[in-house]
């Protein structure tokens, strides 16, 4: 399979600690891949550097035959490519659920506004929130703050979804919803990074499975193949009851 | 008491000198007008410096807006209006009270709006930046209004200190409102058009401590 995102040999540094340690990592086009491990293995420091927020320290993470890692890359036009969901959602409070995600479009893609509202609402519909256009974030739920912010990402026509523990700030009867968002994204064929501590979701929807230790890749395999793994690091968290 | 009132609340003296008064609100009012947007936009340049990734730049800038905090503003505006013409620069007063001023103001805009910025979450921008916005656009349309809107009360209290501090200008010889009471006292013998100007600054400036009031109240009630 074709890799959408392909990272190599990739080190990252904050100051003297090494976060991330050689960490090689095909993402093909329509897989759903989760990153697991233990806090602090650099899990959400690997998908932050997947569009740059967090620079990495060398290596490369290659999309679409461009480095995104070079001097030379335009980042934020390849940053719509690369949708990002935030385990606290990160919306724009002062905007409705519509105007936030219609900005981006405007702003960066040059959208005219009735284009713009148009695809704003279709993303919102899909992520069935119809009747949440003119709503502001705090007068969301959770599980609806968080699908407003995928349907900003995907409004994008982005290539490959990044998301840093989506569900982690979620009341557990809002979860669900939010998986089942996922579940479609996936069924309609979109490629995404997960990082999550949902492992029963993780089991059931995952093509792979990269289980992260002290910044690097120790296991990598179906979520079959690292269940079947006896005395493997992975299958203890893997075959965790969330 | 008798000479108290004559002194201080002589009614004819007052409608007397009420024209001239007037005229120096209007010369206030246009001070205020001027220095609120030149203050805001220096605050602002000086705030967004205050965190440049340049360190020198950003020490720079410390040092500029801290010495500004520091200066009496009087003390500004007679170096700046007694300095410039060394300087070969030929102003007219109002010029020097208006840079003085702006020095002093867009010090304490930018402490205010350095503030707002530092309280909206980092999680904003990176929000923004990972949908491609640039920096700028991403602060001009995320993080900006929602860092005013933390600060807003604060921002309308140094507004108003900015207005009053205009009356540092009659010193020298600025017609502002102050400026032509004082005229208008020498000339009477009598200070009642002292006590009409407070009462004009008053009438500009109360409408403004209220809604300065109200926004405190909404911001802590939200």
């Amino acid at each position: 399979m074709r890799p959408i995102l392909d990272i190599q040999a990739l080190y990252k540094s904050f100051g003297d600690a090494e976060v991330l340690k050689n960490i090689n990592l095909k993402v093909g086009e329509g897989e759903m891949v989760f990153l697991i491990g233990p806090s602090g293995s650099g899990k959400s420091t690997l998908l932050r550097c997947c569009n740059r927020l967090e620079e990495p320290t060398s290596g490369a993470i290659w999309m679409d035959n461009t480095n995104l890692l070079a001097g030379d890359t335009d980042i934020n036009r390849m940053r719509q490519r690369i949708g990002m969901v935030f385990q606290g959602f990160n919306l724009y409070p002062h905007m409705t659920a519509e105007q936030n995600v219609m900005l981006a479009l405007r702003r960066v893609q040059g959208k005219s506004e009735a284009e713009a509202r148009e695809i704003a609402r279709r993303e919102l519909d899909r992520m069935g929130l119809a009747e949440r256009f003119g709503h502001y974030p705090s007068q969301l739920s959770g599980g609806q703050q968080q699908r407003v912010a995928i349907a900003r990402s995907l409004a994008l026509g982005p290539r490959v979804m990044l998301m840093d523990e989506p569900t982690s700030a979620l009341d557990p009867e809002l979860v669900g919803g939010v998986l089942e968002a996922m579940r479609e994204m996936k069924a309609a064929g979109m490629t995404m990074l997960v990082v999550s501590h949902e492992m029963r979701f993780a089991r059931e929807a995952a093509d792979r499975v990269a289980f992260m230790q002290a910044g690097e890749i120790v296991e990598y395999g179906t979520p079959a193949e690292l269940l079947a793994r006896e005395g493997g690091r992975a299958r203890a968290f893997l075959g965790g009851e969330h | 008491m008798n000479a108290l009132i004559e002194q201080f609340f002589n009614l004819e003296v007052m409608a007397q000198a009420f024209p001239f008064l007037l005229k120096g609100l209007g010369v206030t009012i246009l001070l205020t007008l001027l220095l609120t947007p030149l203050g805001l936009a220096l605050g602002l340049a000086l705030a967004l410096g205050s965190s440049a990734r340049h360190r020198g730049l950003r020490r720079a800038v410390r040092i500029w807006v801290n010495g500004f905090r520091g200066l009496p503003p009087l003390v500004l505006i007679i170096i700046v209006y007694s300095a410039l013409p060394f300087l070969g620069l030929r102003t007219p007063p109002l010029m020097a009270v208006v840079i003085a001023l702006w020095l002093n103001s867009s010090a304490y805009y930018c402490e205010i709006l350095r503030a707002g910025l530092g309280s909206v979450p980092a999680g904003q921008m990176e929000a923004a930046r990972a949908t491609g916005l640039g920096r700028a656009q991403a602060l001009r349309d995320v993080v900006l209004p929602q860092a005013v809107r933390n600060v807003l009360p604060d921002l309308a209290s140094n507004t108003i200190e900015l207005v009053k501090g205009t009356s540092l200008a009659s010193i020298i010889g600025v017609s502002e409102l102050l400026h032509m009471a004082s005229n208008a006292r020498s000339v009477v013998y009598n200070a009642s058009p002292i006590t009409l100007a407070a009462l004009m600054y008053l009438a500009f400036l109360l409408p403004s401590v209220r809604l300065t009031g109200w926004l405190e109240r909404r911001r802590r009630g939200a």
